[in-house]
């Protein structure tokens, strides 16, 4: 019996770039060309100032633990409980949602402000999720 | 807002609460409303104005036989219908209506006539949270708790004295889903749901309804029951993305929405008798505490495990016995509402002697939204 398919992103005009990045193996957020404001989820201008002057780069896949729960409830197709479903502090400042691969899904093991590393999941050959993990070294 | 110009005059709940498999989410609405209407004496002939959510003004208006000249359908979650309380007080002021209803049902435990909640997969949402296995409020609610614990210095047995005191609450209500009493133990026993939350620390899951009349102050005084005065409201929106609010360390809807209620109301803390504050989870009247400005957030998990919000304290606090305990259709706003209402015509089955000032304070999403209403019983 196939696995039930998890929850996929439908990519939208102006997240393309991410998904693509994610693909590639880069994660991608903007920054604001005109007040220097990096921010995320993607969209075509400054949340900060309304410029639509802004630029894609790479991250440098640094973050931290901000937070997390770890979810014991069956429902999510494709997962097995427990899991962790984490935010994420990149080291430019945004957040985002991940889980934390390649580690005991265990409040002991998972730490606060533990330092992570961006790795990413492929999921199949239309999808790659960013996704992240303790931090090597 | 000019305070005290505008009144609840009639309130009530759905007939039922709890478990209705016989009524659909519809007639839920219908219920309530008629049983409002029934309160304050009125007719649907007698309602110019009409506010709900998540079901449309439009239906709402129609299946009652009510011809509307405003309405709102507002729609942000489980605090809609404090906006809806604050908005209509503003139509009613301007003289956009006279007589509003609002309105709130939700067969959230035997969906019936209920469409099921998502999301859409190329919502923000969708793209950048569903892929990592959010699946409903428990898992998506409590992720603030862990860094709102470290930053503050709050325990895990604090975040369990919540439930304990909202079911010493509960054991006073007829009309409350569970009553029998609960120790910190039996908290931090229960099942794990998402950590650290256990199922005693979310919220029940139900069916029901309720529903308010509100109009001027100057009718007010000839209806029924003792007018229950709006003496102050904010509202506010942050992010339906709960991964992307500003700090975990507080929230910043109701870091608006709660203030911006107590200057229109020109009241202090130390004015207030009665408090309700959404209780989804547990860590919601923390967070309520701090962000409304009662005490700083380090004191906040102190304050109610030291029994400051139980029965007989100095702050009684959802004295319904809450999400937690009371009832939780999916949208509680609603009956945090209608317990202010109780507690100020002086009604409660649990209630606060010689209460004049109720502050009711409702989260919507995962602190996406928030309003808040201060009621009053004096003019
Ligand atoms: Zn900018």
């Amino acid at each position: 019996m196939a696995e039930p398919a998890r929850a996929r992103p439908k990519i939208t005009p102006e997240t393309q770039h991410y998904w693509d990045g994610a693909k590639a193996g880069e994660l991608r957020l903007q920054r604001c060309d005109s007040c220097d404001h990096a921010y995320f989820p993607p969209r075509p201008f400054c949340p900060k100032c309304g410029s639509r002057g802004v630029s894609v780069f790479k991250a440098s896949g640094k973050g931290t633990l901000y937070s997390y729960v770890i979810n014991h409830r069956p429902l999510a197709p494709g997962f097995t409980e427990p899991y962790a479903i984490a935010v994420v502090e990149l080291e430019e400042g945004p957040r985002m949602m991940s889980n934390i691969l390649d580690c005991p899904q265990t409040p002991e093991a998972l730490e606060l402000d533990m330092k992570l590393e961006v790795t990413f999941q492929t999921i199949d050959d239309n999808l790659t999720l960013p996704q992240f993990r303790p931090a090597k070294g | 807002m000019r305070r005290n110009q505008v009144a609840v005059v009639g309130a009530a709940e759905t007939t039922k609460l709890g478990v209705i498999p016989d009524m659909s989410q519809i007639q839920l609405h219908a219920d309530a409303a008629l049983n409002a209407m029934a309160d304050a004496g009125l007719k649907p002939s007698d309602i110019d104005g009409v506010a709900t959510a998540v079901e449309s003004p439009q239906q709402i208006a129609h299946y009652l036989g009510i011809t509307p000249t405003w309405v709102d359908g507002t729609s942000v979650g489980g605090c809609s219908f404090m906006l809806h309380v604050r908005h209509a007080a503003a139509a009613i002021e301007a003289g956009l209506c006279k007589t509003v209803l609002i309105t709130h049902a939700e067969s959230g435990k035997s969906m019936i006539g209920k469409q099921p909640r998502s999301f859409q997969a190329d919502s923000l949402q969708g793209q950048f949270e569903a892929p990592y296995g959010i699946y409903g409020p428990p898992s998506q609610f409590p992720i603030p708790v862990l860094r709102f614990m470290k930053t503050w210095g709050i325990t895990h047995e604090q975040l369990a004295m919540v439930a304990v005191v909202q079911r010493e609450w509960a054991a006073k209500n007829p009309r409350a889903t569970m009553k029998d009493p609960i120790t910190v133990a039996d908290v931090l026993n229960s099942r794990m749901i998402a950590y650290p939350f256990r199922l005693l620390q979310c919220c029940l899951v139900t069916d029901g309804g309720g529903a308010l009349i509100m109009t001027s102050a100057d009718r007010a005084k000839d209806f029924p029951h003792k007018p229950v005065y709006v003496l102050g409201t904010g509202e506010s929106v942050e992010t339906p993305m709960v991964s992307q609010m500003e700090s975990f360390n507080s929230s910043r809807a109701f870091k608006v929405a709660g203030p911006t209620a107590f200057r229109e109301a020109g009241i202090s803390h130390s004015d207030v008798d009665h408090l309700m504050i959404y209780d989804a989870f547990a860590h919601l009247p923390l967070f309520g505490l701090g962000d409304l400005g009662f005490m700083p957030y380090e004191e906040t998990g102190k304050f109610i495990a030291d029994g400051n919000t139980r029965p007989g304290g100095k702050l009684p606090l959802n004295t319904n016995g809450g999400g937690l305990s009371y009832m939780h259709s999916g949208m509680y706003g609603m009956y945090a509402l209608q317990e202010s209402v109780r507690q100020m015509r002086g009604i409660a089955p649990a209630q606060v002697p010689n209460a004049k000032i109720s502050v009711c304070h409702g989260v919507g999403g995962m602190f996406a939204a928030s309003g808040t209403i201060i009621f009053t019983n004096e003019k």
